[in-house]
C-alpha cells in the first residue's frame, strides 16, 4: 500500500549560493555520463563537475567551490533547462541544497524539485540580482524561506517572492509526493481509462 | 484562456481529479520507459511494495547507453556502468511484464522514434517518458510532456501524473519550404524568435501551410524540439497525412476498428473556433539553412547571416551569455557561420534519425567523400530505421562517402556511449542541443543544422550552404 507522506515543508533556512547566468542547462548541472547509475545516491558529487573544474581537472573559482555548506541556491533566468534528468535537482539536493530562488525555472525542474519536496520561488531580475549580491558581499549570512508567505526574510527584512500556487500547497500540506494521492484515486483512474477508444481496443 | 483547442480536449479526456493542491490527475495513456531515467523510479516502487498499474500501456527500449557498433553490442557490455543499467531495465520490464524492445532485437532504437513507427504514439493521447523529447509525440496530434523520475514513479504505479494545465501558443508558420530548407529550419527559427524560454509554461500548436504540408517525420523533428523553446509539449492538429502514416502500422488500429478511431481522432482536433492564449505567426518564405552559433539552441543565425555583435546587445546579461558562447566557439566579430570548419559530422537522434533525414543526407553526399579530416557518424534513430535505409541502398552511400554506418541510439547526441566529441572539436550536428559540454567533452563544439547541411559540411570540412549542392536538382 502507498504510504502517506506527511513531511510538510514550511521552511529553509542556511546560508545562500549564488550561480549567476540565463539558461543553465541540466546537462551542466549533471554531466550526462554521471548518469550511468541506477541510484541517485552519489549524484552530490557531480553536481556542476565541469563547470566547478578549470581545464586541468582543478577546482576553479564556481560559486558551489567558495559557498560550501549552502542551502539556498540563487539562480537567474530559465535555470534547469533542457533535458529532464531529475539527476540534477537530486545531485543539488545531495550536494546541501534545500531551497531554490531564480528568475524563473524551466518547467520540468521544477515539476522535480516539487517531486523532491524543495521549493522553488521567483521574484524580477533586479530582486534577485539584489540578492545575489547581497550573498556574495555577506557569505556567511543566513537566509530564510518561508513557503507560507511566499517570502525570503535577509539583511532584516522579508522581501516578497512567488511561488507557484500548487507548489506551495503540496508543500505546506507535506503532499509533494504525489503517488499516495493519486493512488487513492484508482477507481476514477480506471474509469479514464476504460473511457478512451485507444485503451479499450485491445 | 484557451479553448476548443485540441490540447482542451485532452487534457479533459483524460482528466482523473482535481488535487487537494489545485493540480489535475491526467491519466497517462501512453508511458515510454529507456534505461536511464528509470531504473530509480522502479526502485521507489518497491520500497513501497507497488505494482505496475497499466503495464499494457507501457513499452521500454534503450537507447541512451548502447554502444553503436555491432561488435560493442555484444554482452556483457564493456561499460559495466551501461552494462548494470540495460540489466536493471531487462529485470524490471521482466517482472511487470512490460514490453521490451532489447537491445540486439529488430525493434530496439531511440524511443522517440521507435513509438511512432510502430504505430505506438496515436491522436488524441497522453505520452509521458523520463525524457524531455518526449514532445516528439505531439505530432501526431497528442500531448507528450518529459518528465522526472519520481513522476515515472508517479506513472508505473497509477497510471497518472499530476499536472497543470498550460497556456496554448498557436504558431502559424505560412508560406512554402524552398529547396535545401526542411521542418529543422522551420523549429530553430521558431526557438531564435521566441526564446529558448519563449515556451514556458505554454504548449505550442504547430499550424499553417508549411506545417501541414510537412511529411510526418518532418513534424516529429518539429514538435521534437519544442522543448528546446521552453514548451515542454508541442502538437499538430492530425490530418489525412497522420492517418495514412499510421495505418497498417503494428500498434495502429486494426481496419475492423479505424473508421471509428478516424472519427474520434477528427472529433478532438482544434475547432474552427478554437481560441488560444496567443497566436504567432512565422513565414517559411523567409527561410533558409538555419544553424546554431552559440551554445544554446536560440543562438541561431542563417548559414550566411553575420552572428550577432556583442556591442548590438542592449542587454546586459545576454550580452554576457553571448561573450561567453563567442569564447567557446572562438568566433570573430563580423563572421558567418558559412566557412566554419568542423571535425564531425554526427547524424541521427530522435530530432532527425528517420528514414527521411538520412535519405537527404545520402542526396547530398552520393557521388561525394568526404573530407579527410573530418569524422562522419550516421547513426539511424532505429533498428527499424537501419533496414529501411539498407534496404534502399542509402548505407553503401553513406559509407562510400566515408561515414561509419553505425546500429541504433542516441549516440553522440550526450555521449553516454562511446561515441564522444573530443576536446576542441567542432561538430556538424542533426542533433537537438548544443550546450557546452553535451557531446562529450567540455571543449567540444557543437553547431546544430538539418541532416543535408550536415551532409555538405562533411564532404567541405566547413559548414556551407547546402542549396549549392542543389541548384540544379528539383
Amino acid at each position: 500500500m502507498a504510504r502517506k507522506q506527511t513531511m510538510e515543508i514550511t521552511r529553509v533556512t542556511g546560508t545562500g549560493v549564488p550561480v549567476r547566468g540565463n539558461d543553465v542547462d541540466t546537462d551542466q548541472i549533471m554531466p550526462a555520463r554521471f548518469m550511468k547509475e541506477v541510484t541517485f545516491d552519489n549524484m552530490g558529487e557531480y553536481v556542476f563537475y565541469d563547470a566547478r573544474r578549470d581545464a586541468d581537472g582543478n577546482l576553479n573559482d564556481h560559486p558551489l567551490n567558495e559557498y560550501k555548506g549552502a542551502s539556498i541556491l540563487v539562480v537567474n533566468k530559465n535555470f534547469g533547462c533542457g533535458s529532464s534528468r531529475e539527476h540534477a535537482p537530486q545531485g543539488l539536493m545531495r550536494w546541501g541544497i534545500r531551497g531554490v530562488i531564480g528568475e524563473s525555472f524551466a518547467e520540468i525542474f521544477r515539476d522535480n524539485c516539487k517531486s523532491l519536496g524543495m521549493p522553488a520561488l521567483t521574484a524580477d531580475q533586479e530582486t534577485i540580482q539584489q540578492l545575489q549580491s547581497f550573498i556574495e558581499h555577506h557569505p556567511d549570512a543566513g537566509l530564510e524561506i518561508d513557503v507560507a508567505r511566499s517570502t525570503v526574510h535577509y539583511d532584516g527584512v522579508d522581501v516578497e517572492m512567488h511561488i507557484d500556487p500548487a507548489m506551495q500547497e503540496a508543500l505546506l500540506e507535506g503532499i509533494w509526493d504525489t503517488t499516495a494521492v493519486m493512488y487513492s484515486n484508482m477507481d476514477q483512474v480506471q474509469s479514464v481509462a476504460n473511457s478512451l477508444p485507444y485503451v479499450t481496443d485491445e | 484562456m484557451s479553448k476548443n483547442t485540441l490540447y482542451d480536449s485532452v487534457w479533459q479526456e483524460h482528466k482523473v481529479a482535481e488535487l487537494p493542491n489545485g493540480q489535475d490527475q491526467l491519466f497517462i495513456g501512453l508511458h515510454l520507459l529507456h534505461e536511464v531515467t528509470s531504473p530509480q523510479a522502479f526502485g521507489m516502487l518497491r520500497e513501497r511494495n507497488l505494482d505496475v498499474a497499466f503495464p499494457d500501456r507501457t513499452f521500454a527500449t534503450t537507447d541512451h547507453i548502447v554502444p553503436t557498433t555491432p561488435s560493442g553490442r555484444e554482452r556483457p557490455l564493456n561499460d559495466s556502468q551501461a552494462e548494470n543499467m540495460l540489466q536493471a531495465l531487462e529485470q524490471n520490464t521482466a517482472e511487470s511484464e512490460i514490453t521490451f524492445f532489447e537491445l540486439g532485437g529488430e525493434k530496439q532504437g531511440i524511443t522517440h522514434v521507435v513509438a511512432p513507427e510502430l504505430g505506438l504514439s496515436q491522436p488524441g493521447m497522453t505520452v509521458a517518458c523520463g525524457d524531455s523529447h518526449t514532445s516528439t509525440h505531439g505530432a501526431f496530434g497528442s500531448i507528450g510532456i518529459g518528465i522526472g523520475t519520481s513522476q515515472i514513479r508517479d506513472v508505473l504505479a497509477t497510471g497518472c501524473v499530476a499536472a497543470e494545465k498550460q497556456k496554448v501558443r498557436r504558431i502559424n508558420v505560412s508560406g512554402e519550404l524552398g529547396p535545401g530548407v526542411y521542418a529543422k529550419d522551420i523549429i530553430l527559427k521558431i526557438i531564435r524568435d521566441l526564446g529558448v524560454d519563449g515556451g514556458v509554461g505554454h504548449v505550442y500548436e504547430y499550424g499553417g501551410e508549411a506545417i501541414e504540408t510537412l511529411d510526418m517525420e518532418g513534424r516529429l523533428a518539429v514538435c521534437n524540439m519544442s522543448i528546446e523553446g521552453g514548451a515542454r509539449a508541442g502538437y499538430i492538429n492530425p490530418d489525412k497525412t497522420t492517418y495514412e502514416y499510421l495505418k497498417g502500422r503494428e500498434y495502429a488500429p486494426g481496419d475492423d476498428v479505424w473508421d471509428e478511431h478516424v472519427a474520434y481522432w477528427e472529433s478532438i482536433k482544434s475547432s474552427e473556433e478554437a481560441e488560444y492564449d496567443d497566436i504567432v505567426e512565422i513565414d517559411a518564405d523567409e527561410l533558409a539553412p538555419m544553424v546554431t552559433w552559440g551554445v544554446n539552441p536560440g543562438q541561431v543565425v542563417r548559414v550566411n547571416e553575420p552572428i550577432p555583435s556583442l556591442d548590438s546587445m542592449a542587454d546586459d546579461t545576454e550580452r554576457k551569455a553571448a561573450k561567453k558562447a563567442f569564447d567557446h566557439m572562438g568566433h570573430e566579430p563580423g563572421s558567418t557561420m558559412n566557412g566554419y570548419e568542423i571535425d564531425v559530422t554526427f547524424l541521427g537522434t530522435c530530432t532527425n534519425g528517420r528514414f527521411s533525414d538520412f535519405r537527404e543526407a545520402a542526396r547530398i553526399l552520393e557521388g561525394h567523400t568526404i573530407d579527410e579530416d573530418v569524422k562522419g557518424l550516421a547513426v539511424p534513430g532505429s533498428e527499424t530505421v537501419r533496414k529501411q535505409c539498407e534496404a534502399e541502398g542509402l548505407d553503401d552511400i553513406f559509407r562510400n562517402a566515408g561515414f561509419e554506418w553505425r546500429q541504433a541510439g542516441c549516440s553522440m547526441c550526450l555521449a553516454m556511449n562511446n561515441d564522444r566529441l573530443e576536446a576542441g572539436q567542432v561538430c556538424a550536428s542533426s542533433s537537438n542541443r548544443n550546450f557546452i559540454g553535451r557531446q562529450g567533452d567540455k571543449a567540444g563544439r557543437t553547431v546544430l543544422m538539418s541532416p543535408a547541411m550536415a551532409a555538405a559540411a562533411a564532404i567541405e570540412g566547413e559548414i556551407v550552404d547546402v542549396r549549392q549542392y542543389l541548384s540544379g536538382g528539383n
